[in-house]
Protein backbone atom coordinates (compact mmCIF):
# COMPACT_ATOMS: atom_id res chain seq x y z
CA UNK A 1 0.00 0.00 0.00
CA UNK A 2 2.72 2.31 1.09
CA UNK A 3 5.06 1.56 -2.12
CA UNK A 4 1.17 2.32 -4.15
CA UNK A 5 1.21 5.58 -2.72
CA UNK A 6 4.61 6.46 -3.72
CA UNK A 7 4.84 5.68 -6.99
CA UNK A 8 1.74 7.29 -7.48
CA UNK A 9 2.60 10.72 -6.05
CA UNK A 10 5.89 9.82 -8.31
CA UNK A 11 3.66 9.30 -11.49
CA UNK A 12 1.04 12.07 -10.67
CA UNK A 13 4.29 14.72 -10.31
CA UNK A 14 5.61 13.57 -14.06
CA UNK A 15 2.22 14.01 -15.35
CA UNK A 16 1.99 17.73 -13.48
CA UNK A 17 4.75 18.57 -15.15
CA UNK A 18 3.93 17.46 -18.01
CA UNK A 19 0.98 19.56 -18.21
CA UNK A 20 2.89 22.62 -16.81
CA UNK A 21 5.50 22.23 -19.37
CA UNK A 22 2.82 21.59 -21.96
CA UNK A 23 0.87 25.12 -21.00
CA UNK A 24 4.92 27.18 -20.66
CA UNK A 25 6.19 26.14 -23.95
CA UNK A 26 3.03 25.56 -26.65
CA UNK A 27 0.25 27.68 -24.33
CA UNK A 28 -2.05 24.63 -24.47
CA UNK A 29 -3.86 22.44 -22.05
CA UNK A 30 -3.02 18.94 -21.51
CA UNK A 31 -6.33 17.69 -21.94
CA UNK A 32 -6.22 13.72 -23.15
CA UNK A 33 -9.66 13.34 -24.53
CA UNK A 34 -9.76 16.78 -26.39
CA UNK A 35 -6.46 16.66 -27.76
CA UNK A 36 -7.60 12.98 -29.16
CA UNK A 37 -10.60 14.25 -30.25
CA UNK A 38 -8.74 17.43 -32.37
CA UNK A 39 -6.94 14.65 -34.09
CA UNK A 40 -10.39 14.16 -35.57
CA UNK A 41 -12.19 16.88 -35.77
CA UNK A 42 -10.17 20.10 -36.00
CA UNK A 43 -9.04 22.40 -38.89
CA UNK A 44 -6.00 22.21 -40.48
CA UNK A 45 -2.60 23.30 -39.04
CA UNK A 46 -3.96 22.48 -35.57
CA UNK A 47 -3.24 18.93 -35.59
CA UNK A 48 -0.03 17.94 -35.77
CA UNK A 49 0.53 18.44 -32.63
CA UNK A 50 -1.88 15.99 -31.05
CA UNK A 51 -0.41 13.83 -32.89
CA UNK A 52 3.24 14.33 -31.83
CA UNK A 53 1.48 14.29 -28.43
CA UNK A 54 -0.44 11.02 -28.68
CA UNK A 55 2.93 9.45 -30.05
CA UNK A 56 5.03 10.56 -26.66
CA UNK A 57 1.97 9.43 -24.82
CA UNK A 58 3.00 5.68 -26.45
CA UNK A 59 6.80 6.35 -25.90
CA UNK A 60 6.78 7.38 -22.38
CA UNK A 61 4.19 4.17 -21.75
CA UNK A 62 7.39 2.00 -23.44
CA UNK A 63 9.79 4.05 -21.38
CA UNK A 64 8.09 4.53 -18.58
CA UNK A 65 7.86 1.34 -16.97
CA UNK A 66 12.07 0.40 -18.47
CA UNK A 67 13.57 3.79 -17.06
CA UNK A 68 11.54 3.29 -13.07
CA UNK A 69 11.94 -0.57 -14.03
CA UNK A 70 7.97 -0.90 -12.81
CA UNK A 71 5.40 -3.66 -14.47
CA UNK A 72 3.19 -2.02 -17.00
CA UNK A 73 0.02 -4.00 -16.79
CA UNK A 74 -3.91 -3.48 -18.30
CA UNK A 75 -6.01 -6.16 -18.18
CA UNK A 76 -10.06 -5.07 -18.50
CA UNK A 77 -11.81 -7.36 -16.39
CA UNK A 78 -14.93 -6.45 -18.61
CA UNK A 79 -17.31 -8.28 -21.40
CA UNK A 80 -16.96 -6.53 -25.12
CA UNK A 81 -20.57 -5.04 -24.69
CA UNK A 82 -18.90 -3.69 -21.41
CA UNK A 83 -16.01 -2.27 -23.17
CA UNK A 84 -18.14 -0.99 -25.99
CA UNK A 85 -20.55 0.53 -24.25
CA UNK A 86 -17.93 2.11 -21.64
CA UNK A 87 -15.59 3.25 -24.27
CA UNK A 88 -18.94 4.94 -26.28
CA UNK A 89 -19.68 6.94 -23.01
CA UNK A 90 -16.27 8.07 -22.02
CA UNK A 91 -15.93 9.40 -25.48
CA UNK A 92 -19.48 10.93 -25.69
CA UNK A 93 -19.17 12.30 -22.02
CA UNK A 94 -15.85 13.87 -22.39
CA UNK A 95 -17.09 15.54 -25.34
CA UNK A 96 -19.95 16.84 -24.02
CA UNK A 97 -18.55 17.47 -20.48
CA UNK A 98 -15.67 19.70 -22.06
CA UNK A 99 -13.11 17.35 -20.70
CA UNK A 100 -11.60 14.35 -18.60
CA UNK A 101 -9.40 13.21 -15.54
CA UNK A 102 -6.31 15.43 -17.31
CA UNK A 103 -8.52 18.60 -18.69
CA UNK A 104 -10.64 19.00 -15.85
CA UNK A 105 -8.97 16.77 -12.14
CA UNK A 106 -4.88 18.15 -13.32
CA UNK A 107 -4.99 21.13 -15.46
CA UNK A 108 -8.71 22.96 -14.69
CA UNK A 109 -8.59 22.64 -10.83
CA UNK A 110 -4.90 23.99 -10.95
CA UNK A 111 -6.69 27.31 -12.68
CA UNK A 112 -9.05 27.00 -9.86
CA UNK A 113 -12.15 26.44 -12.70
CA UNK A 114 -15.15 25.64 -10.93
CA UNK A 115 -16.70 23.97 -14.39
CA UNK A 116 -13.64 21.70 -13.56
CA UNK A 117 -14.03 21.40 -9.90
CA UNK A 118 -17.48 20.90 -10.04
CA UNK A 119 -17.02 18.06 -13.35
CA UNK A 120 -14.36 16.07 -11.12
CA UNK A 121 -16.75 15.81 -8.70
CA UNK A 122 -19.45 14.83 -10.68
CA UNK A 123 -17.66 12.51 -12.59
CA UNK A 124 -15.88 11.02 -9.74
CA UNK A 125 -18.71 10.05 -7.84
CA UNK A 126 -20.52 8.55 -11.12
CA UNK A 127 -17.86 6.47 -11.32
CA UNK A 128 -18.35 4.83 -7.46
CA UNK A 129 -22.07 4.75 -7.91
CA UNK A 130 -21.12 2.84 -11.15
CA UNK A 131 -18.76 -0.03 -10.28
CA UNK A 132 -20.72 -0.37 -6.36
CA UNK A 133 -24.25 -1.18 -8.97
CA UNK A 134 -21.61 -3.36 -10.89
CA UNK A 135 -20.07 -4.94 -7.79
CA UNK A 136 -22.37 -4.87 -4.89
CA UNK A 137 -25.83 -4.84 -6.05
CA UNK A 138 -25.80 -7.79 -9.08
CA UNK B 1 -6.07 29.02 -37.07
CA UNK B 2 -2.71 27.94 -36.11
CA UNK B 3 -1.34 29.10 -32.72
CA UNK B 4 2.48 28.74 -33.08
CA UNK B 5 5.02 31.47 -33.26
CA UNK B 6 6.23 31.72 -36.71
CA UNK B 7 9.64 29.33 -37.52
CA UNK B 8 8.76 27.77 -34.41
CA UNK B 9 6.61 24.55 -35.64
CA UNK B 10 10.01 22.20 -35.06
CA UNK B 11 10.46 23.02 -31.45
CA UNK B 12 6.30 23.17 -31.34
CA UNK B 13 6.18 19.72 -32.43
CA UNK B 14 9.04 18.09 -30.53
CA UNK B 15 7.56 19.88 -27.13
CA UNK B 16 4.29 18.05 -27.73
CA UNK B 17 6.26 15.08 -28.18
CA UNK B 18 8.43 15.65 -25.34
CA UNK B 19 5.55 16.31 -22.69
CA UNK B 20 3.61 13.30 -24.29
CA UNK B 21 6.21 11.33 -23.16
CA UNK B 22 6.70 12.27 -19.62
CA UNK B 23 2.49 12.47 -19.35
CA UNK B 24 2.53 9.07 -20.42
CA UNK B 25 5.79 7.36 -17.81
CA UNK B 26 3.63 9.32 -15.79
CA UNK B 27 0.36 7.38 -16.41
CA UNK B 28 2.26 3.88 -16.55
CA UNK B 29 4.24 4.21 -13.19
CA UNK B 30 1.68 5.52 -11.05
CA UNK B 31 -0.32 2.27 -12.74
CA UNK B 32 -3.43 4.61 -13.55
CA UNK B 33 -3.28 1.88 -16.76
CA UNK B 34 -4.44 -0.63 -14.74
CA UNK B 35 -7.96 -0.30 -14.82
CA UNK B 36 -7.81 -3.18 -11.96
CA UNK B 37 -5.67 -0.42 -9.75
CA UNK B 38 -8.54 2.69 -10.45
CA UNK B 39 -12.04 0.20 -9.75
CA UNK B 40 -10.45 -0.45 -6.40
CA UNK B 41 -10.26 3.27 -5.66
CA UNK B 42 -13.36 3.70 -7.15
CA UNK B 43 -14.91 0.70 -5.14
CA UNK B 44 -15.91 2.78 -1.87
CA UNK B 45 -17.79 -0.40 -0.48
CA UNK B 46 -14.84 -2.92 -1.62
CA UNK B 47 -11.26 -3.24 -0.67
CA UNK B 48 -10.57 0.78 -0.91
CA UNK B 49 -7.20 1.95 -1.92
CA UNK B 50 -6.39 5.38 -2.06
CA UNK B 51 -3.96 5.42 -4.86
CA UNK B 52 -5.04 7.36 -7.01
CA UNK B 53 -5.62 10.49 -5.11
CA UNK B 54 -2.04 10.68 -4.84
CA UNK B 55 -1.42 10.85 -8.46
CA UNK B 56 -3.75 13.40 -8.48
CA UNK B 57 -2.03 15.52 -5.59
CA UNK B 58 1.25 14.84 -7.14
CA UNK B 59 0.08 16.50 -10.47
CA UNK B 60 -1.89 19.41 -8.89
CA UNK B 61 1.57 19.86 -6.22
CA UNK B 62 2.97 20.95 -10.21
CA UNK B 63 0.00 22.53 -11.44
CA UNK B 64 -1.31 24.46 -9.11
CA UNK B 65 1.83 26.74 -9.01
CA UNK B 66 2.41 26.43 -12.30
CA UNK B 67 -0.62 27.23 -14.07
CA UNK B 68 -1.50 30.27 -11.38
CA UNK B 69 1.90 31.34 -13.06
CA UNK B 70 1.52 30.49 -16.11
CA UNK B 71 -1.88 31.88 -17.15
CA UNK B 72 -0.92 35.20 -15.54
CA UNK B 73 2.47 35.16 -17.54
CA UNK B 74 0.45 34.56 -21.58
CA UNK B 75 4.19 34.41 -23.54
CA UNK B 76 4.62 30.52 -24.44
CA UNK B 77 7.67 29.71 -25.72
CA UNK B 78 6.53 28.50 -29.34
CA UNK B 79 3.45 29.86 -29.49
CA UNK B 80 1.44 33.46 -29.72
CA UNK B 81 -0.92 32.81 -26.55
CA UNK B 82 -1.91 30.67 -24.18
CA UNK B 83 -5.12 28.78 -25.48
CA UNK B 84 -7.49 28.34 -22.37
CA UNK B 85 -10.90 27.53 -22.12
CA UNK B 86 -13.33 30.41 -21.54
CA UNK B 87 -16.61 29.13 -19.97
CA UNK B 88 -17.20 29.78 -16.82
CA UNK B 89 -20.70 28.58 -16.21
CA UNK B 90 -21.15 25.18 -14.44
CA UNK B 91 -23.84 24.28 -17.26
CA UNK B 92 -26.08 20.93 -17.68
CA UNK B 93 -23.80 19.91 -20.33
CA UNK B 94 -21.14 20.13 -18.64
CA UNK B 95 -22.76 17.84 -15.34
CA UNK B 96 -24.27 15.42 -17.54
CA UNK B 97 -20.80 15.18 -19.52
CA UNK B 98 -19.05 14.28 -16.50
CA UNK B 99 -22.30 12.23 -15.35
CA UNK B 100 -22.25 9.65 -18.74
CA UNK B 101 -17.82 9.36 -18.41
CA UNK B 102 -18.11 8.69 -14.57
CA UNK B 103 -20.43 5.54 -15.78
CA UNK B 104 -17.84 4.56 -18.66
CA UNK B 105 -15.10 4.82 -16.64
CA UNK B 106 -16.57 2.68 -13.69
CA UNK B 107 -17.37 0.25 -16.08
CA UNK B 108 -14.12 -0.59 -17.35
CA UNK B 109 -11.59 1.23 -15.29
CA UNK B 110 -9.96 3.42 -18.59
CA UNK B 111 -9.81 7.15 -19.34
CA UNK B 112 -8.70 8.64 -22.13
CA UNK B 113 -5.64 9.14 -20.98
CA UNK B 114 -4.25 5.83 -19.68
CA UNK B 115 -6.48 4.12 -22.60
CA UNK B 116 -3.77 5.45 -25.38
CA UNK B 117 -0.95 5.03 -23.38
CA UNK B 118 -2.15 0.91 -23.05
CA UNK B 119 -1.93 0.61 -26.44
CA UNK B 120 1.15 -0.03 -26.20
CA UNK B 121 0.41 -3.03 -24.59
CA UNK B 122 -0.73 -4.69 -27.56
CA UNK B 123 -4.11 -5.64 -26.07
CA UNK B 124 -6.65 -6.13 -28.17
CA UNK B 125 -9.62 -4.93 -25.76
CA UNK B 126 -7.62 -1.71 -24.96
CA UNK B 127 -8.12 -1.42 -29.03
CA UNK B 128 -11.59 -2.02 -29.17
CA UNK B 129 -12.17 0.29 -26.28
CA UNK B 130 -9.98 3.48 -28.03
CA UNK B 131 -12.24 2.89 -30.83
CA UNK B 132 -15.43 2.86 -28.75
CA UNK B 133 -14.08 6.12 -27.39
CA UNK B 134 -13.60 7.37 -30.89
CA UNK B 135 -17.29 6.45 -31.40
CA UNK B 136 -18.62 8.24 -28.75
CA UNK B 137 -16.88 11.70 -29.74
CA UNK B 138 -17.94 11.57 -33.06
CA UNK B 139 -21.52 11.09 -32.19
CA UNK B 140 -21.49 13.56 -29.84
CA UNK B 141 -19.82 15.62 -32.69
CA UNK B 142 -22.73 15.00 -34.79
CA UNK B 143 -25.47 15.82 -32.74
CA UNK B 144 -23.83 19.12 -31.29
CA UNK B 145 -23.73 20.18 -35.37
Amino acid sequence: MMQDIIWALLGGILIGLAATLLLMLNGRIAGISGILSGVFFQTKGDVFWRVAFIAGMLAGGILGPVVFARPFVSELNATLPMILGGGFLVGFGTRLGSGCTSGHSVCGIARFSWRSISATITFIVSAMITVAVIRHLF
Amino acid sequence: MSNVKPGKFLGYTLAAFATGLLFGAGLTISEMVNPEKILSFLDVFGAWNPALIFVMLGALLVTIPGFQLLQRHDQPFFALRNLLPDKTLVDKKLLTGAVLFGIGWGMVGLCPGPALTALVTLNPDVFVFVAAVIAGMSVQKFFAN
